[in-house]
């Protein structure tokens, strides 16, 4: 099979790239466009860790073949820094002490912001189903919880 | 069929460090020429907040703020010397050995600031807000920043300090096999409420209490974190976790995070985190460690608190809704 040409928009700026064919999304933003926010965690979809938006949706970019999503648009956790400081999200997971180690922090963070695009005053099981997919092992979940509560709150 | 509650609890007495051919770590601690200060360490942060806390000590001990320094883990080839983050020895052995050096650096601070003031260096304290100042003077001071330039380039000296932590290795008496195997014993207790539903074998922990005596919490919402992310770990242990399920057998064994049970944000347990301080004598400002013991706690508890809840004494983890099953159908054989 021949490589592909890709054109997609992220972040807002377009790119355009070859890929070669089952490169997935995740391979694309981080061994093309040098954009390492998203992490390799599993590489099968049960980790959550990878989580970017394509056209406004969460999706596990590790389980999304890039040629597949030819003139989407992509957000990643890149995208939604803002120039000055931190996002609401990103702000209320460092004031409640939402990261240990990280890792799956990027992912908790682009889960939570498709919740709260569609649903900006969430209830404490719509937060829990949103993150169902993330896995985290430092937290014990209760502090990213309560982080994307307050970050709705904020912002509502 | 009935969900039964029941609660149970169990303590830890935690050792921090450990004693094999001896347990050192090094630090090294150098103003720059703006005046920020690096730490240097081999030590490594994987998340526990090691920098974090370093950074803390570091600022106490030289009288500078926090943003000051900068914590530099990035190479164990280049690096001071350090065991290694593990054992619970992060935090004593890493801070100890910051304390060491971060007071030679202050003595070669206040010698410089000394010089450029012309004034004794005894008779210097810093403000913690980065200025070096003459006692009792609000007008004879000199802000770190200004000193660490005329340091470099004027007077020709360093400001650094060079700081080690051993524990040194105890041999047991052949006579007693009485020894010193550790720095500091950290202490905690937790009590869990859990429900155990009598039908399915399935066991859910609605709460745990813990109380956490740590010495000093240098950075107490941290613990409060590694208390509680253990204390999900502990939980994860005692349901969720298997590799080998039937061991010795392998069927049945997860072979990804697909097949790798473990709790997820909804199946939290309400939790409730307390940190009672007795500072330990050769503790960094008296701080033991914390690390590995949080997830101790609460397995013991938890099967304590099944057994309240059904009279099933499990001793094998995962408690898994299969053994709580079996032994209630012991139960009621023996009945």
């Amino acid at each position: 099979m021949p490589s592909s040409v890709i054109e997609i928009t992220v972040n807002g700026s377009e790119e355009e790239f070859i890929a070669k064919p089952g490169t997935t999304l995740l391979g694309a933003l981080r061994d093309t466009l040098g954009l390492t926010a998203a992490k390799r965690g599993c590489g099968v979809g049960t980790c959550g860790t990878c989580t970017c938006h394509v056209d406004g949706e969460a999706v596990m970019s590790c389980l999304v073949p890039v040629e597949t999503i030819n003139g989407a648009t992509v957000r990643t956790l890149e995208g939604t820094t803002p120039a000055d400081g931190l996002s609401p999200l990103q702000q209320a997971f460092l004031d409640n002490f939402a990261t240990q180690c990280g890792f799956c922090t990027p992912g908790m963070i682009m889960a939570a912001e498709a919740l709260l695009a569609v649903n900006p005053a969430p209830t404490r099981e719509d937060v829990v189903t949103a993150i169902s997919g993330n896995v985290c092992r430092c937290t014990g979940y209760e502090s990213i919880i309560e982080a994307i509560l307050i970050a709705a709150e904020a912002t509502s | 069929m009935a969900k039964l509650r029941g609660r149970g609890y169990a303590a830890v007495n935690y050792p921090t460090g450990m004693n094999l051919g001896g347990d050192p770590t090094q630090a090294l601690v150098h103003s720059t020429t703006t005046g920020n200060f690096v730490v240097s360490l081999s030590s490594v942060d994987l998340g526990q907040g090691l920098k974090t806390v370093a950074a803390q000590v570091a600022a106490e001990t030289l009288g500078l703020p926090y943003e000051n320094i900068i914590v530099d883990t990035a190479d164990t080839d280049t690096g001071p010397h350090c065991m290694g983050t593990f054992a619970s020895r992060g935090t004593h052995r890493v801070g100890n050995a910051v304390i060491m050096a971060a007071q030679e650096a202050r003595e070669a601070m206040l010698a410089a600031a000394a010089e450029e003031l012309e004034v004794d260096a005894e008779d210097l304290e810093t403000d913690g807000t980065g200025f070096i100042k003459l006692k009792g003077s609000e007008e004879v001071k000199i802000h770190v920043v200004d000193l660490a330039m005329a340091a470099h380039f004027k007077l020709g000296r360093t400001i650094a300090g060079r700081g080690i932590f051993l524990k040194e290795r105890s041999y047991p008496d052949p006579e007693t096999g009485k020894m010193d195997p550790d720095s500091a014993q950290a202490h905690a207790c937790t009590v869990a409420d859990v429900e155990v539903d009598d039908e399915t074998g399935v066991i859910e922990v609605l709460a745990l209490h813990n109380v956490y005596e740590v010495g000093r919490a240098i950075n107490p919402r941290m613990a409060k974190q590694q208390i509680e992310g253990g204390a999900w770990m502990g939980i994860s242990h005692a349901l969720y976790e298997a590799t080998d399920p039937y061991y010795p057998q392998r069927d049945h064994g997860p072979r990804d995070f697909e097949e790798y049970l473990m709790p997820g944000p909804a199946d939290n347990a309400k939790m409730e985190s307390d940190i009672i301080e007795f500072p330990a004598a050769n503790g960094p400002y008296g701080a033991k460690g914390i690390g590995e013991m949080t997830a101790n706690a609460p397995i013991p508890a938890i099967a304590n608190a099944v057994f309240d809840a059904c009279g099933v004494r499990l001793i094998e983890m995962p408690f898994t809704p299969e053994s709580v099953l079996r032994g209630l159908d012991e139960l009621r054989a023996s009945a």
